[in-house]
């Protein structure tokens, strides 16, 4: 464990190399390129969006293509090597980069995926103020011992700084110089603080009992869904906020100067995602409601040894204009919290 | 490291109009031979540049050695593009992808029933095709096909010419309505399988408009046959075609990768949402 007065943190970063951490914005606080002259706001417990941009990014070239008379050629753009680091990820957001490993870095991987994953070191923060809004103890997160590459904790005026990994061991070597070396306990007194903030969280309590990749059609066929979704807006703000959401489309744009293949985000809760010539077979907003929430549930668990495809950051409870969203859901129908 | 999203290339080499809103195209590597092997019930993600990319079943067999063949209905923004086409037109082609049909596990020395209604033959053409090439490791073959009209029969040249006459292998056809050309059956495929009265312990591939799938199984359970004996070939939008974006998941299958073959009583255990 080693530590830093939060007075030399630009000092840090600028040690860094390439940084992306929580920075103010237009309002917003969101993960992006840090420089001396950037708000830093690693008091914001969530940033709007979560990081999973860094290896998952919300839009992506994938190729380019020239079309004369009847030939076509492709290029394929070259992804960026340059290494980077992911700075004050919370725990939630860092268990979230394990739930897209199972998608992006399964057979065949992924390459602009594993290629940012290998190039990236996350350095977690301690949250030391959980909101309201929180639940991911429900998944087993710790928000006081984050995992990640590196852990950190800020407290009575120091960044505490502890390597977990060999990458993040790596990345203490470059920086060590400026650190003080210091012993785990420095940081008990910041975690318990944590964990009765934990204690009195609202959502505390919330179970996960009668979820899972086991009640497969027994959901499915539950007649909750049509009242807990009939105030859908399908909107899509859910999808994009989640640290965990991991549909994309895939599109062609005419530059005017040949054609740009890109990938973007997409969300299942769109009448289009499943559109074919023929028509879809999600007609109705129930139905594309609870794909989203089944697929968290069940459906990703059914296939992941019983991981769930949630961490309890609560973006989407904070942002869902209708409330309709996964703690909802979770309560209408887990046994364990009636 | 290969990026699955990124296609190679290919060139249309014929185009066979098969009915008014069908044709075959034929489809080999930039300086010939096939772009890729695949097994029967396979697909491949096939694009325009600039107009989309989706996916389409394998229509030739794998036995074929030159050149892959996919026919297609015109029904859509990519498809009304491909039918434009002319020879010499260069695509982009990805895959295979797909399960594909047990042709060398669960099918082998089984008596085989293919049912197909109007382009639900395509899928099945390459399993019929690639059983004529292999016959001695299948038992009777039974085809019931059936379309529209005559005009809509894809491939019926190739039926009348090549698969009539094959030992062991048997040609059922039928349209919806009695037309002056057509001296054959005339009626729905569910009807016509009823009337046929088939054997419950032959293994089933059926492909067509869900509509008519449904009468189908109707009339299969009736006539005794098991679920588990029964396949068919799914299809949804598609982007990735490698189980990632999201599009064709059902339950906890992806069609794309674990299909989109599936036998009734595996669909059986999954959301009806199809």
């Amino acid at each position: 464990m080693f530590k830093l007065s939060m007075d030399r943190i630009q000092e840090l970063l600028s040690s860094l190399g390439t940084v992306l951490a929580p920075v103010e914005s237009a309002g917003q606080v969101n993960f992006g390129v840090w420089s001396a002259d950037a708000t830093l706001r690693l008091d914001a417990l969530h940033t709007v969006k979560s990081p999973k941009d860094a290896f998952f990014p919300q839009t992506e070239e994938l190729a380019r293509f020239k079309l004369e008379g009847k030939n076509i050629s492709v290029g394929v753009p070259e992804i960026k090597d340059e290494p980077f680091v992911l700075f004050g990820v919370r725990a939630c957001d860092a268990r979230s980069f394990d739930i897209l490993d199972r998608v992006f870095l399964s057979d065949p991987v992924d390459v602009g995926y594993a290629t940012r994953r290998n190039l990236g070191t996350v350095v977690t923060l301690a949250c030391s103020r959980p909101g309201e809004t929180c639940f991911c103890q429900t998944f087993g997160i710790d928000p006081s011992e984050p995992a990640g590459d590196v852990s950190t904790w800020i407290d009575g005026g120091f960044l505490y700084w502890k390597p977990v990994t060999e990458k993040g061991e790596k990345l203490t070597e470059t920086v060590k110089a400026l650190f003080e070396e210091t012993d785990d306990s420095a940081v008990e007194a910041a975690k318990a603080n944590i964990r009765a903030i934990l204690d009195r969280l609202p959502l505390k309590d919330l179970s996960l009992e009668g979820w899972g990749g086991d009640v497969l059609m027994e959901k499915f066929s539950d007649e909750k869904w049509e009242e807990i979704s009939s105030a859908c807006l399908g909107c899509g703000t859910c999808t994009f906020v989640c640290p965990t959401c991991q549909c994309y489309d895939i599109r062609d744009f005419d530059t005017g100067n040949g054609v740009q293949r890109y990938r973007c985000w997409d969300s299942c809760m769109y009448k289009d995602f499943t559109m074919m010539a023929h028509g879809t077979p999600r007609p109705t907003q129930l139905q594309r409601f609870r794909q989203r929430f089944m697929h968290k549930l069940v459906y990703f668990p059914s296939n992941n040894e019983g991981m769930f495809s949630c961490v309890g950051c609560g973006r989407c409870v904070a942002k869902c204009p209708v409330s309709s969203h996964i703690v909802k859901v979770i309560k209408t129908f887990g046994e364990g919290n009636k | 490291m290969n990026n699955s999203l990124i296609p190679m290339l290919g060139v249309v080499t014929a185009i066979r109009r098969d009915t008014p809103d069908v044709k075959t195209f034929r489809v080999e590597a930039i300086g010939g031979g096939k772009c890729f092997e695949h097994i029967p019930g396979q697909c491949a993600m096939l694009s325009i540049p600039g107009v989309s990319e989706a996916m389409f079943s394998i229509t030739s067999s794998p036995t074929v050695k030159e050149y892959q063949e996919f026919s297609i209905k015109k029904c859509g923004v990519l498809t009304e593009w491909l039918h434009q086409m002319e020879v010499g037109q260069q695509v982009t082609i990805r895959g295979p992808y797909g399960n594909g049909f047990p042709v060398e596990g669960d099918l082998k020395g089984k008596d085989l029933l293919f049912i197909a209604g109007g382009i639900g033959l395509a899928p099945l053409h390459s399993v019929i095709n690639y059983v004529r090439d292999n016959r001695e490791n299948y038992g009777t073959v039974d085809v019931v096909y059936g379309s529209r009209s005559a005009d809509d029969l894809v491939d019926l040249r190739e039926i009348q010419e090549e698969w009539i006459g094959t030992p062991g292998l048997n040609v059922h056809l039928t349209i919806d309505r009695p037309q002056d050309s057509w001296d054959g059956h005339v009626g729905f495929v569910p009807s016509y399988v009823t009337e046929l009265g088939f054997d419950p312990n032959k293994t089933v591939l059926v492909c067509g408009p869900p509509i008519m799938i449904k009468f189908v199984l109707k009339a299969l359970m009736d006539l005794g046959f098991s679920r588990t004996n029964i396949y068919t070939t799914m299809e949804l939008r598609m982007k990735c075609a490698i189980g990632k974006c999201g599009r064709c998941n059902i339950g906890d299958k992806y069609v794309c990768k674990d299909g989109p073959v599936f036998r009734f009583d595996e669909l059986d255990e999954l959301p009806n949402e199809y």
